[in-house]
């Protein structure tokens, strides 16, 4: 029943964010400077911000950007894991422990220094479209140390499984034997890693939005959205201030609701 | 004992009535820097809470006025000036004494100097008495006087000594031993400093009582701005120094009385296009970007008043030239100041060959006019700013993308691999002096931001900057000083290398405990006036306005 609603309630936030264009009444940098911080109207649903933009159409606008860029980097990083976590897994030896070691440094870094520092060396002269897809594809990059680490257990089991060890001694051969019997078993924890990484993806960028580092202005991020709760007093006399930060919990709510449970994932 | 009881009372309050407004002495004056001092040694002061310190313990021999921006005596009683502006003789007060009770003389002047010009000291101080080849000579032909030359003329010299705390030559406690209102009497690394009354104190008030009023200064170190505000709500601090425009704007709404706008600061934000030939720019970029009309209509098509409006709460005025209008005896009030005007500003691009097509700027081969605006991330008022500069360009068709990067990666890509297009940064102006700004208007100066460090100035309106800035510096009199300075931001507002956008309000919030504060636009500018604060028994008591 829950998983139902949660997933009622991300298809109607994708949605939303996938035609913000039709849903938003207004473009997100339209700046209505005669309004600056305006409370919720007719004409501004959820009140403008503190340059007057329409709140509505820049969380609209935002939820595109945060819920379509996480998802692929979610992907990408559960890619590289899934790789390099399944072939330390399968091949063990010298290879399993230089990948190791790799996701052991990469975990022993600060993710966030590492992400100021490649920021710092990207072009400056890119769009904030391309600035936004730099972004994620750098969290996607650089977030699958632990998501390896997961995998790479989960094969190393299946390697020593009784059924892998009747699999080979019938003749199976390694690619069929991968198809057939090692990757069906990884499936529900490359699943469960990808959910998994979806809402930590939002809240990283978030927290690169909240420095200043993550997706450029004018183009609107839950993260960028939520420096509007920097002033917390402020935050006191405008509530509707609150609403990106809201839709993100009910978002990380869901996501964690549609999860499958450990029964479902053994 | 009823009967006599009221009238006990109403003599104890006639006799409180009655005492002089400056019996009112004692009690701790207690509010934070922003930072951990660097030093106590005000020959080495260069940053912001080291300077705080020096300004509250150290004796200068002339003090700059804060309010009036005039000089007047401190522990010199007179000085002349040789005609040729090397030499200043200090006629010294007698019977001084440093905190310790080590005498005072000529010889610690003689000492200081020497201290202070030790190209081992490495002293920002001692940098701006550095007028040319040769040494400092410093005679002490009596106790209360001390001649100092200087191998080169010094514009604007007596006012450098406003920086310069005399040490003592002899005192065990070297620079611990001080000439101020105060002397460090505790310290705590990371929490605060304690400044005691110094007793030894040479200044008095009108009626004779010894200053300064109160007895110790206790400065916490607290970096985090929130807190500070939160801790002068709660009663805990009696001073803010210096407040951002949205935590003044908070304090006004809910308690007006202790909120006080000095006025426009000194400090100003701009913006500018590289214009270094080692920038890795495409060659159109650098030939919009060299072009005067190109540089004047983007200024022309800022909105400054919406800049202040919207972003400083309105505590802030448009900016138009390199002097803040505070900076009463050096700004250029003649200058026309331009007015925001987009279609001015697509007129005079029009004119400069550039097209508008389809809502899009195009220059005169077709390419799209779009630049990345650079600030520094963090800094919430200037991503503001970036913001709405990037939706006026748009009116004119100039599409700007913004970027924000963390400091060192602005400083490294500003001042070593001149990668970036156009740049919105604050510059601090802490000196009224244009000797100050040197750096930044010599074609030479590593300041000389859109294009620094240059062998020999670039365009024909940048050597005549170069020949006024030096000529300003050896004029012997302030007016003639003053011409060659209008003259210099005259060209400035012709070629806007810097287009200026705002100058902002210095604010601070004073408890109403403290009386007799009066914030300046100058540094320090909530407790310039230290010696003659005094701090009321009551909230209610009402700080003099």
């Amino acid at each position: 029943m829950l998983r139902g609603i949660s997933a009622v309630i991300l298809c109607v936030i994708f949605t939303a964010g996938l035609f913000a264009g039709a849903v938003a009444p207004y473009p997100y940098t339209k700046q209505f400077r005669e309004r600056v911080n305006a409370a919720p109207s007719a004409s501004h649903w959820l009140g403008t911000d503190s340059l007057g933009r329409d709140l509505f159409a820049r969380l609209v606008y935002g939820t595109r950007v945060s819920l379509l860029l996480s998802p692929a980097a979610a992907f990408l990083s559960t890619l590289i894991a899934g790789v390099l976590g399944g072939f330390a897994g399968l091949v063990g030896g010298w290879c399993e422990r230089l990948i190791l070691a790799a996701a052991d440094l990469s975990m022993a870094l600060p993710l966030l220094f590492v992400l100021l520092a490649l920021r710092a060396l990207l072009p400056l002269n890119v769009s904030p479209l391309v600035s936004v897809i730099a972004t994620f594809a750098l969290l996607g990059l650089l977030g699958w140390p632990s998501s390896l680490r997961v995998v790479w257990a989960t094969t190393k089991n299946l390697r020593n499984s009784d059924f892998l060890l009747l699999a080979r001694a019938t003749g199976c051969g390694r690619s069929r034997m991968i198809a057939r019997h090692v990757l069906p078993n990884l499936r529900p924890v490359m699943f469960a890693q990808f959910w998994i990484s979806i809402p930590l993806f939002v809240l990283t960028e978030a927290t690169l939005s909240m420095l200043g580092l993550g997706v450029m202005e004018p183009l609107p991020s839950w993260g960028n959205l939520l420096r509007g709760l920097e002033d917390v007093s402020a935050v006191s006399t405008n509530p509707w201030r609150l609403a990106p930060l809201i839709v993100l919990m009910v978002v990380v709510v869901c996501f964690q609701l549609i999860l499958p449970t450990p029964e479902e994932t053994a | 004992m009823r009967s006599r009881l009221p009238r006990n009372l109403a003599l104890l309050i006639l006799l409180a009535r009655a005492l002089p407004v400056g019996a009112q002495t004692g009690g701790e004056l207690h509010f934070c820097l922003h930072g951990e001092p660097k030093t106590f040694n005000p020959i080495l002061v260069d940053d912001e809470p080291s300077e705080n310190i020096r300004y509250l313990t150290g004796g200068v021999l002339i003090r700059l006025n804060r309010q009036s921006q005039a000089l007047e005596p401190a522990l010199a009683t007179s000085w002349t000036i040789s005609r040729d502006r090397r030499t200043i003789t200090f006629h010294l007060r007698k019977e001084i004494h440093f905190s310790d009770g080590t005498p005072f003389s000529s010889e610690d002047v003689g000492y200081t100097m020497r201290m202070l010009m030790d190209p081992e000291t490495h002293s920002s101080t001692g940098d701006a008495f550095r007028s040319g080849e040769g040494s400092v000579a410093v005679e002490s032909p009596a106790p209360d006087l001390a001649v100092i030359t200087f191998p080169a003329p010094i514009a604007g010299l007596e006012r450098l000594f406003d920086q310069v705390a005399i040490l003592s030559a002899h005192s065990p406690k070297k620079e611990m031993a001080v000439l101020g209102p105060f002397y460090v009497a505790d310290y705590k690394a990371g929490s605060y400093i304690l400044l005691q009354k110094n007793p030894n104190y040479w200044k008095h008030d009108a009626q004779g009582h010894a200053l300064p009023y109160i007895d110790s200064v206790r400065l916490d170190i607290q970096r985090n701005r929130d807190i500070e505000l939160l801790r002068f709500r709660r009663g805990e601090l009696q001073l803010i120094n210096r407040l951002d425009a949205e935590q003044f704007d908070r304090l006004q709404h809910e308690n007006p009385a202790v909120t006080r706008n000095a006025g426009t600061g000194l400090d100003a934000e701009e913006l500018w296009f590289n214009q270094s030939p080692a920038a890795p720019l495409p060659e159109y970029k650098k030939a919009w970007f060299g072009a005067k009309e190109f540089r004047k209509a983007i200024s022309m098509a800022i909105n400054r008043g919406d800049l202040c409006r919207i972003v400083y709460a309105g505590y802030a005025k448009p900016a138009y030239g390199p002097v803040s209008p505070s900076n009463h005896f050096w700004f250029n009030s003649s200058l026309e100041e331009p007015k925001y005007d987009a279609q001015a500003a697509l007129r005079l691009l029009t004119q400069a060959g550039f097209r508008l097509e389809n809502d899009t700027l195009k220059d005169r081969a077709g390419n799209r006019v779009e630049f990345t605006l650079v600030t520094n991330s963090g800094n919430a008022a200037r991503e503001k700013m970036a913001t709405m500069v990037q939706q006026d360009l748009s009116q004119v068709g100039v599409k700007v993308n913004v970027v924000t990067l963390d400091f060192p990666s602005l400083i490294e890509r500003m001042t070593r691999t001149f990668d970036y297009e156009a740049c919105i940064l604050g510059l601090v102006n802490t000196d009224l002096d244009p000797n100050g700004q040197m750096t930044v208007w010599l074609s030479s100066g590593e300041n000389h931001q859109w294009n620094p460090s240059q062998k020999a100035p670039a365009t024909p309106w940048e050597a005549e900057v170069d020949k006024l800035m030096r000529e300003q510096a050896a004029a012997p009199t302030d007016k003639g000083r003053k011409a060659k300075f209008d003259r210099v931001q005259q060209i400035v507002a012709e070629q806007q290398p810097f287009i200026y956008l705002i100058n902002k309000d210095v604010l601070v919030a004073v408890s109403s405990n403290v009386v007799g504060a009066a914030p300046v636009v100058l540094n320090p500018p909530g407790f310039w006036n230290v010696e003659t604060l005094r701090l009321g028994p009551a909230p209610d008591l009402g700080a003099q306005r």
